[in-house]
């Protein structure tokens, strides 16, 4: 008899990944839908301590697997104690943050479970005790509605869409014997980069696109470094080398939804809008006031972005 | 050596997409189609390596409709040497798992000693077809790869992460996953063109497969699209207005502070 809602946190030096919030409180709302109970499972070598902290977003039970082997996240490892978990307690739903990582897990765990798995959801709702998720398609461009059916049924929310809730339980937290099975996969060399909110998990996203006219992004690193945001790119200006690859926002790069998108220097291609368009709020800085991007945004400015974006600034310090 | 390069048939990402008139699929006719940029990248990468090992071949396979031949015949124009594509009317609308079925049950017919797959395909951006493959083949996948090297029956791979890069390690035969920045795919040119109408693509039915179609059938299916709609349709851009730049920027401000409530 299957029954339950079980979610998949994210936890890196003892800290949770904003998403997983997000994730716990939308677990918490089809738990208490469904008259069910909430699960939550934390990953790692040393996480017990972050652990109690979910209590405070709505978990009735918190499993808690630790291993030193699970300090660095090898999706080999982290798969099959999910699996074992799943198979043993057996969840209706079990949902993930669609961060980079949990992508990954959510991917293999619906692979070895035969499992539907609804990506980057935007939504979700119940029929009976089936879900449907709301997730976009074509980058932003559509709009679906999945049925997911058979047990479990899975769904990575997409980050930066559901709001993380504060809800009291007296949650109990249960420590799990973890079966270690043999890595295929040998880590060799972590290459962190500077410690940056990821695009999609920020509220602010300030791009720029090929009215940058090179490399130099001061002026929109400046804004939004003020503004707690991150800078983000289109795919012409990655294309030319002028930012990584890790910023380009689009249809063949990230789909972000901030609270605030800044879009400077950018025409507005199709595919650049297909990974933005369901920002909050978007604004448009352009010189061409014929630029596609004006007919997506809520606010636009005509104007050398060159002196607009330091101007914004002034004001923003003011 | 040989490597496989799993390949789907995507509508052009410069193309706006349309909705039918029951609202359950996107209209085809008259859309543009491409190879999954994701994908090409697995192309690109899949050739690099037979060009430096100077031997082996590289075979891409994809599940889809006949149309889907076009994109089979850009990659072999690329540079890849042969092409399948498994094609049914009892597939119809294959979610990601049965696809990901469909493939496996093909590549037991070829002999690999790598996949290299697209991170997701952008249309229905579900990322769940290589991990299931890696699955049912029981072999190791190594997600969003911009780095790789193949050195003694073993494969290196710099992965992308959230906050940066992971060097690993796995033994061959494996699946890895494409992520841009892994290499920039070449064009194809017009002799290398005309040459792939030569190369063989082969067309292959469930059955050839040793495939129930009734087993596949849409009883089967875990996901399955109830509708499709546009996104909420914004309001008219209001434009903001100034005499000078400053005035500009202190009513771009005022505006997102008291009317958006952003700042």
């Amino acid at each position: 008899m299957s029954d339950g809602i079980l979610v998949v946190t994210e936890c890196a030096d003892n800290r949770f990944r904003k998403s997983t919030y997000e994730v716990v409180s939308e677990g918490r709302r089809l738990s208490d839908q469904l008259n069910t109970s909430l699960t939550v499972v934390v990953l790692g070598s040393d996480v017990l301590s972050a652990a109690a902290e979910l209590k405070h977003y709505g978990a009735d039970r918190v499993l808690v697997c630790e291993a030193p082997e699970l300090a660095d996240f090898d999706s080999d490892r982290f798969t099959p104690i999910l699996f074992d978990i799943v198979t043993a307690r057996q969840p209706k739903i079990v949902l993930f943050s669609a961060s980079i990582r949990d992508k990954q897990l959510a991917t293999r765990l619906a692979a070895k479970l035969h499992a539907g798995l609804a990506m980057e959801c935007t939504g979700l709702a119940l029929e009976g005790e089936n879900l449907i998720a709301t997730r976009s398609m074509y980058g932003s461009k559509l709009i679906a509605k999945v049925a997911l059916a058979g047990t479990p049924q899975i769904a990575a929310l997409r980050p930066n869409v559901f709001p993380a809730a504060a809800v009291e339980k007296a949650s109990e937290i249960e420590r799990i014997q973890v079966k270690l099975v043999p890595s295929r996969i040998r880590l060799i060399e972590k290459r962190q980069s500077v410690a940056k909110l990821d695009l999609t998990e920020s509220d602010v996203v300030v791009s720029g696109g090929r009215g940058l006219g090179g490399a130099d992004f001061s002026v929109l690193e400046t804004l939004a470094g003020l503004l707690g945001g991150v800078v983000g790119a289109t795919r012409s200006a990655v294309d030319e080398g002028w930012r990584p690859h890790a910023d380009q926002v689009g249809q063949t790069g990230k789909v972000v939804s901030p609270k605030l998108y800044l879009a400077c220097g950018i025409s507005g291609a199709i595919q650049h809008i297909a990974g933005m368009s369901s920002s909050g709020c978007i604004v448009a800085i352009n010189k061409d006031s014929d630029a596609p991007i004006f007919r997506y945004a809520d606010y636009g400015i005509v104007g050398n972005l060159f002196e607009l974006v330091p101007a914004i600034v002034k004001q923003i310090q003011k | 050596m040989n490597v496989v390069v799993l390949l789907k048939q995507v509508p052009d990402t410069e193309s706006l997409i349309e909705i039918n008139a029951d609202a359950s699929d996107i209209k085809t006719d008259n859309l543009k189609w491409i190879m999954n940029p994701y994908d090409e990248l697995a192309v690109e990468e899949g050739i690099r390596i037979r060009e430096k090992l100077g031997s082996g071949k590289v075979i891409v396979l994809s599940v889809g409709p006949e149309r889907a031949t076009a994109a089979i015949r850009t990659a072999l124009a690329m540079g890849a040497d042969e092409g399948v594509l498994i094609t049914d009317p009892a597939l119809g609308k294959p979610d990601p798992l049965t696809t990901a079925k469909v493939l496996a049950a093909a590549l037991k017919a070829v002999p690999f000693d790598l996949i290299i797959a697209g991170q997701r395909a952008v249309d229905d951006d579900s990322y769940l077809v290589p991990a299931a493959v890696a699955e049912y083949l029981g072999i190791p996948m190594l997600g969003m790869v911009v780095r790789q090297e193949i050195r003694g029956g073993k494969i290196q791979c710099e992965q992308s992460l959230q906050d940066g890069t992971a060097v690993v390690e796995t033994d061959l035969p494996a699946l890895f996953t494409t992520q841009r920045g892994l290499n920039q795919p070449r064009y194809a040119s017009l002799p290398n063109i005309m040459k792939a109408k030569k190369k063989p693509l082969e067309t292959k039915s469930l059955a050839a497969l040793g495939l129930d179609a009734a087993q596949l059938g849409a009883d089967a299916l875990k996901t399955r699209i109830l509708s499709l709609a546009f996104p909420p349709q914004r309001k008219v851009c209001k434009m903001i207005a100034g005499e000078t730049v400053e005035e500009k920027a202190a009513r771009l401000v005022q505006t997102l502070h008291e009317e958006a409530g952003v700042l």
